[in-house]
């Protein structure tokens, strides 16, 4: 803070009363008569990053899809802070998705749109985005013949510069080579280093150990176990998870 | 690159064009003239009416169709004068109120035309039901117009004549066309068909192929036309003044004169005959 | 037949000559089938992608309506704007029958449910691929819809083409509105449907060759424009 007289809450462009914790309480999906999730209570705080993990068709991305008001559960409550995930808050919400979806149009006019939506288009902020996103000087280019790791990272950086205060990402490195997974764990170690809430959903185990502060275990649509990172890793409780860490298949 | 501001840039171009294209119509001094093919598609106008515009700078419009149409849409006031080829129905026009007056102009005459070989036997023939007569014996094919046209109407009382029930043959060798003079003679000539036309339209008609005049010179053949100045009381828009502008002049010596003067390869094809009281 | 020959003739003829009189034909073509394209995508357009991208009872059965109106006839477009434009007609009284903005409506009404039908097609499915994304922005409708037709621009091209070559052709609806008036209303259509009934076949199959060549040379023209911007990546 230049002048430091402010209280930080009050510098922030949000207003009073943050989006943490998300709080879900008897949420239920249940689609022919498959019961896809079913959390009976969870908080996530408001620090760091909370990985999701969890066997392919776990429910994780549903979950993250409950949680920002996409999917309506058919029982239970989701609430931000208190608030439901309408769409006040889901503009405060960023969400990356497992496929990013790329407007059909350059990628500085992703950044713009996005921004416009909000009417806060500003270009030398979309341009630092940009270069945080390693994607200075492909302003111009058309987003949909970016390479993998560049789409994920404009898709970041799209979400990022609407300075969201929490952020949900859905695999964000999945199929990217390692030196591209490293631009976006940078991209995300920098948004979590000023402040940003994460929640990430990923099956790359040593990114979990990376990045998570807090981990997740998702089996069946059903939290099998919530801890922290280091306890999480080093004790794994549940059965499940012990297979899922081990390699092992699990059922 | 298609960008927005070449994008609103050809829409904005186009939509001008547009506008001032359709723009530059409809400015002159005019009258929208309903009248049938016969008289659009021989020539007859073409030669016609730039000597009226010449005289009078109005110029006329002319929507060509079946007489039948040309009448209809002049009883909904879409023209301002109504010059076509059934007496009848004209009458009718005038006693319904949607027109003025009638004035005979000119008359030309109906020819039945077929194939060379003839197969009905009728060629050389001044007797227009016999011949029509011949061709139902032998179920030669013929082709009708079977619109609301000032030829069928005229070729209905020929059938009437000769004793023929055409709607019973229709389908088989007597087949309507439903459509215009001209589209008609493509189908005689594409079929090797009789038809009745109108003398005018035949002489100009370009695809003869293997079509001959058979039958013409019968009384029964005349083929009168008149003018009506469509009511401006029953119509308010009916540009009157210089409608019957046009009326007069097509009945006055000059404009008779000028429908004499019409010829196609040395040919007469119309004859005039108004008679300055009209009827 | 001859014909064939003899048109090809005269068609080139008619192009190298310049012949004035076809050159107005021609212009008037263009001007008012373009109009009428013009017209139908501000109104086919937005309508088509609002169908496409909102979801709302009785959608199903006004997506099979539309495309039903796709089919209709030229002539009976032209019977109905002929009834509505006539002096006896609600509309009479703005004296539009026989005037090139009576055949441009009239074409507008046969292209309007096409340019609407096609980008409904076209909307639907980068709606699908956007949906999500834009629910997650709370993006309002009214920016969804803008987003979406500027997207699909390029294919959107396509569905203005279609709809021009479908209004440029037909014959139907602008002889009966328009009355194929000299110098007036007289398009390339009903110039060869003239021609035609006058027994001149190879004057109208000249006349026909032109209007293929007009055809193409907008095709091209506005394909040009497209394969640019599809260049450039944006489509
Ligand atoms: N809209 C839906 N309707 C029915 N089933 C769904 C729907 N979305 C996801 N599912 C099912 O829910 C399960 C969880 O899916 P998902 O959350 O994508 O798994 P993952 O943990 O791999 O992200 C899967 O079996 C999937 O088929
Ligand atoms: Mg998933």
């Amino acid at each position: 803070m230049a002048d430091g007289t402010l209280p930080p809450v009050l510098t922030s462009s949000h207003p009073i009363g943050g989006l943490t914790p998300l709080r879900m309480t008897g949420v239920r999906l249940v689609r022919k008569g498959q019961v896809l999730l079913n959390i009976e209570d969870l908080t996530i705080g408001s620090a760091g990053v909370t990985v999701l993990l969890g066997p392919n068709g776990a429910g994780k991305s549903l979950l993250l899809r409950v949680a920002d008001g996409l999917v309506r559960p058919d029982a239970g409550a989701v609430t931000w802070g208190g608030l439901a995930p309408d769409g006040t808050v889901r503009r405060r919400i960023g969400f990356v998705f497992q496929q990013p979806v790329l407007l059909r149009r350059s990628v500085r006019a992703n950044l713009k749109f996005a921004m416009g939506i909000s009417g806060l288009w500003d270009r030398r902020k979309a341009d630092r985005a940009l270069e945080d996103a390693g994607l200075a000087g492909l302003g111009d280019r058309p987003a949909r013949v970016l390479s993998g790791g560049e789409r994920q990272r404009l898709a970041l950086a799209r979400a990022l510069v609407l300075d969201p205060e929490v952020l949900l990402l859905d695999e964000p490195t999945a199929s990217l080579d390692p030196a591209a997974v490293a631009a976006v764990e940078g991209m995300i170690g920098r948004a979590v280093a000023r402040g940003l809430k994460v929640v990430l959903v990923t099956h790359d185990i040593g990114q979990a150990r990376r990045l998570a502060d807090e981990v997740i275990f998702l089996h069946r649509g059903q939290i099998t176990e919530q801890a922290a990172a280091r306890l999480f890793f080093a004790d794994p409780r549940s059965a499940a998870a012990k297979a899922y860490l081990s390699g092992l298949l699990i059922p | 690159m298609l960008n927005r501001r070449t994008f609103v840039g050809l829409a904005t171009a186009v939509a001008l064009t547009a506008s001032s294209l359709l723009a530059a119509a409809n400015d002159a001094k005019s009258i929208l003239l309903q009248s049938t093919t016969s008289t659009a598609n021989s020539g007859l106008f073409d030669y016609l009416l730039p000597l009226f515009t010449e005289k009078t700078g109005i110029r006329v419009d002319v929507v060509a169709v079946g007489t039948g149409q040309a009448i209809k849409n002049a009883e909904n006031g879409d023209g301002d004068v109504l010059f076509v080829h059934a007496k009848a129905d004209e009458e009718a026009f005038v006693a319904a109120g949607h027109g003025v007056k009638r004035f005979d102009v000119m008359y030309n005459d109906f020819v039945v035309v077929g194939p060379k070989a003839d197969p009905a036997g009728v060629a050389g023939g001044r007797d227009a039901a016999a011949a029509l007569k011949a061709i139902a014996d032998v179920e030669a094919p013929f082709a009708s117009r079977g619109d609301d046209s000032g030829t069928y109407k005229a070729e209905l009382k020929l059938w009437q004549k000769a004793k023929v029930d055409v709607k019973a043959a229709s389908g088989g060798w007597y087949r309507e066309t439903g459509s215009g003079m001209g589209q008609t003679l493509n189908v005689a000539a594409g079929m090797g068909a009789y038809a009745l036309t109108d003398r005018a339209t035949w002489a100009a008609f370009e695809n003869k192929g293997d079509l001959a005049v058979l039958v013409e010179g019968d009384t029964a053949l005349f083929n009168q036309y008149g003018v009506i100045l469509v009511n401006p009381e029953k119509h308010p828009t009916v540009k009157a003044d210089l409608g019957q502008t046009f009326v007069d002049w097509l009945v006055s010596k000059e404009g008779q004169a000028a429908i004499a003067g019409f010829t196609i390869g040395g040919e007469q094809l119309f004859y005039p005959n108004a008679t300055p009281s009209g009827s | 037949m001859q014909d064939f020959g003899a048109a090809f003739r005269l068609a080139g003829h008619l192009l190298v000559s310049g012949d004035p009189d076809l050159l107005e034909i021609v212009a008037r073509s263009l001007a008012v089938s373009l109009g009428a394209v013009l017209v139908a995508c501000l109104i086919g357009l937005p309508l088509g992608a609002l169908i496409g991208f909102l979801r709302f009872p009785g959608r199903r059965a006004i997506v099979v309506f539309l495309n039903a109106l796709m089919g209709l006839p030229p002539v009976v477009i032209g019977l109905l704007v002929y009834m509505m434009l006539s002096r006896a007609g609600p509309l009479g009284p703005l004296g539009l029958l026989y005037t090139p903005t009576a055949m441009v409506i009239a074409q507008a009404v046969l292209v309007t449910p096409l340019v609407a039908a096609l980008a409904r097609q076209t909307v639907e499915t980068l709606a699908a691929e956007y949906d999500e994304y834009f629910q997650s922005l709370a993006v309002p409708w009214h920016a969804a819809l803008g987003a979406l037709l500027w997207d699909g621009r390029s294919a959107l091209v396509t569905v203005a083409l279609a709809g021009f070559g479908r209004a440029i052709a037909e014959v139907g609806a602008v002889i009966i509105v328009g009355g194929n008036i000299d110098h007036l209303t007289r398009v390339m259509t009903t110039a060869i449907a003239l021609e035609t009934s006058k027994g001149d076949l190879a004057l109208a199959l000249a006349l026909g060759m032109v209007l293929i060549l007009l055809s193409v040379g907008v095709n091209a023209a506005v394909m040009g424009v497209r394969s640019r911007a599809v260049e450039a990546g944006h489509g």
